[in-house]
């Protein structure tokens, strides 16, 4: 359980600074919207990438009907595209934020979903079936220097602006995103990301499930990362239980966590070559990936969703087969991977296309909260299994893959390089499982003591969070999804600014986001 | 008679006979042309051999769809890899995964957009009904709101199996299909 203090409305925008300066918490993990009742509130999740320190802080207002917060998005710009979340689902408005536009859902969508009284099933809100009208137009509410408020108008993209629209239906997005891109010839000027189109309102849903049933959900966010998903929700519950699962099921579940990384990795290796139009390269990933998808089978029973780990263990005990077929399969792998840079990554014209492209700083990479591999191809340490090690990660020996050059080429070697790095974590594991129960004995019907619950794994494509509110239901009062995926899309438009409209597509590439996962 | 068949699977091992039966029982009504009918039969081979599916995806099933392509499961051996990426060259659209309300219009133009005849796969629970999301407030309840669609494929995601169970249906019904002054003709019911 964590506390979380509140800081009154008047001082927030000073504590703030005072802890972004003062404490060094440069990182924001998460900015998640509330709704207390009677007032309309922020968490903050912060982290000190020098530290080490974590903190949550709150604020709130008791205005429902125009509730304002001062907005952080100047302090961490990982707060620009969650206060625009915040905003969709509670119409809560952030003063001297440059763009309150809505994030996910449609411009003409009314009221706010997320609100304890808002019923966004009715008739309010049909399926509209005529095309979104984009605005290019944007508004902020800016405060003046006597202390009062006005709205302003802030123009995304000017009348005369040469502006090509790039998705939702676009193979190189990787799912359906949208980009608007400014482009000056060839090069980018400025780039609106467009997100929402796979919104399907998952955190609202789950305040109407009960915990295992929520469970279902997490697989399908990041369906490349199913395991850790889950993982990280059912670590959250246990946790707020006090329930200690058997070192059987923390084994099986750090492997099975590897296992759906390396699968993830192999998959963003044959999109992107397949982006940069290498074919071949598609087949060998895929090829081995295959191989996985067996041996997840076998145990779990699915291919892609598995569905496998629960609340208190797992569904089933590993196969029989289970340990022989990973090993096969890391030799195997391991005598083939060499074929992967053979084909790709010393050509001269990847290389080209992805060295010195897309450079993303280390100072960035920690304003927008872009963890996993990107972060770490720009420098920043920020391996959750390393630094705040879960399940079985004490107990192995391994690398933290960092590189510093933060292009295109670093964020593609850093996961080349980290498929090694779980097959080393593997092998330690896959000889050792030791016996025990794979499932606790739980309650029929679970229900988490009140309070905050947070808890992070290392997902495929960074860290993934889950946060808990409870009032001691069997449901969640508030449950939120610490997308790895919005972040990068948020940094998308600092690192392509200059860059050439074909960039786009590699540094898209090489981010490796899951639009479900974004959007969820 | 026509007969909904294709090569190496034998006609007893689907289900669902019944519908594509009624299909060729209501063409024969007004009495087939000899000739046309040859004509219709080779156009219709040809044409259920090489669909061209776009590449859509929302979401998991796209990754499966994907693995369809891939060595292992190969789509080529049935003539559907030349997936396009624009909706004008392509013949059929897999819905793989879920339609929310913002995605739905531009479902809708995308299909507009295709040349007929076409053909609609809903693929996976989302796209059949809404699936695991059919309560959220943002995700349509089915496809077939919307769109005509021929074949279902459920599952969450379906396996690649059940996707060529999907697409073999699809191709048989494109056998038993009128062709010229049929399907090559249809006016826009929309």
């Amino acid at each position: 359980m964590i506390t979380i203090p509140e800081i009154p409305l008047d001082q927030f925008r000073d504590e703030a600074l005072k802890l972004r300066n003062e404490k060094q918490m440069d990182y924001l993990i998460n900015l998640v919207g509330m709704d207390w009742g009677d007032r309309l509130g922020v968490v903050y999740q912060l982290e000190s990438t020098v530290t080490g320190e974590q903190i949550a802080v709150s604020t709130s207002t008791t205005d429902r009907e125009k509730p304002e917060l001062p907005s952080v998005c100047d302090i961490w710009k990982a707060a620009n595209f969650k206060e625009r979340e915040v905003y969709d689902y509670f119409g809560i408005r952030f003063i001297n934020h440059p763009d309150m536009r809505r994030l996910f859902l449609r411009n003409d969508w009314v009221g706010y979903p997320l609100r304890k009284d808002d019923d966004p099933t009715d008739e309010r809100n049909p399926l509209r079936m005529e095309n979104e009208t984009t605005i290019d137009t944007t508004t902020e509410l800016e405060l003046n220097p006597d202390g009062t408020l006005k709205d302003k108008e802030n123009m995304i993209f000017e009348d005369r602006e040469y502006v090509v629209n790039i998705g939702p239906q676009h193979p190189a997005t990787h799912g359906v995103l949208r980009f608007r891109v400014s482009l000056e010839g060839e090069t980018i000027k400025k780039i609106d990301a467009n997100c929402g189109y796979i919104h399907r309102g998952i955190e609202k849903m789950s305040e109407n499930l009960t915990y295992p049933q929520i469970l279902a959900l997490t697989d399908r966010l990041d369906y490349l990362g199913a395991h850790q998903n889950r993982h990280a929700l059912c670590m959250c519950i246990e946790k707020a239980l006090g329930v200690e699962v058997s070192d059987r099921v923390q084994y099986i579940r750090t492997i099975m966590d590897e296992l759906q990384r390396i699968d993830s990795h192999l998959l963003f290796y044959s999109c992107l070559c397949m982006d940069l139009g290498a074919l071949t390269a598609f087949f060998y990933g895929f090829r081995d990936r295959e191989k996985i998808l067996d041996i997840f089978e076998e145990t779990c029973g699915g291919r892609l969703i598995m569905n496998y780990n629960t609340i208190g263990g797992v569904q089933a005990d590993i196969h029989p087969d289970f340990v022989r077929k990973v090993k096969e399969f890391i030799v195997h792998l391991r005598g083939i991977i060499h074929e992967y840079h053979d084909i790709f990554t010393g050509n001269i014209i990847a290389t080209q296309r992805m060295k010195g492209v897309g450079v993303l700083t280390r100072k960035d990479a920690i304003s927008f909260g872009a963890t996993g591999g990107t972060g770490r191809a720009s420098g920043w340490a920020c391996d959750v299994r390393k630094h705040k090690p879960y399940a079985a990660y004490a107990k192995v020996d391994f690398k933290e893959i960092v590189y510093q050059e933060g292009d295109s080429f670093a964020r593609y070697m850093v996961r080349m390089d980290e498929i090694m790095e779980s097959m080393r974590i593997i092998e330690q594991l896959i000889d050792n499982i030791p016996e025990g129960n794979f499932q606790e004995k739980m309650k029929p019907i679970i229900r988490v003591p009140a309070g905050f619950y947070s808890s992070t794994v290392e997902g495929s494509r960074g860290e993934f969070g889950v946060f808990i509110e409870s009032k001691g239901e069997k449901s969640p009062y508030r449950l939120h999804f610490r997308s790895t995926g919005l972040p990068l899309v948020s940094l998308v438009e600092t690192i392509t600014c200059g860059a050439k409209i074909a960039d786009l597509i590699t540094i898209g590439g090489t981010l490796d986001y899951v639009v479900p996962d974004i959007d969820r | 008679m026509k007969k909904p068949e294709i090569k190496s699977i034998p006609y007893e091992e689907f289900t669902d006979n019944e519908s594509l039966e009624k299909i060729v029982r209501e063409l024969n009504q007004n009495g087939a042309g000899v000739f046309v009918g040859a004509i219709d039969d080779i156009i219709n081979w040809g044409r259920s051999n090489s669909f061209w599916p776009l590449t859509f995806a929302t979401s998991c099933c796209g990754i499966e769809f994907m693995a369809l392509g891939a060595a292992r499961y190969d789509m080529a051996r049935f003539g559907f890899e030349v997936a396009r990426a624009s909706p004008r060259q392509a013949d059929i659209i897999l819905v793989c995964g879920t339609i929310t309300n913002k995605m739905a219009p531009v479902l809708k133009r995308l299909y507009d957009q295709m040349p007929d005849p076409k053909y609609v796969i809903a693929v996976g629970g989302c796209a059949v009904s809404g699936g695991p999301f059919k309560k959220s407030y943002h995700v349509v309840n089915g496809v077939d709101q919307f769109l005509p669609v021929d074949v279902y494929i459920p599952g969450c995601p379906p396996r690649p199996e059940a996707f060529y169970y999907g697409l073999m249906q699809l191709q048989r019904k494109v056998k038993v299909e009128k062709f010229l002054g049929g399907v090559n003709r249809k006016e826009d019911q929309a």
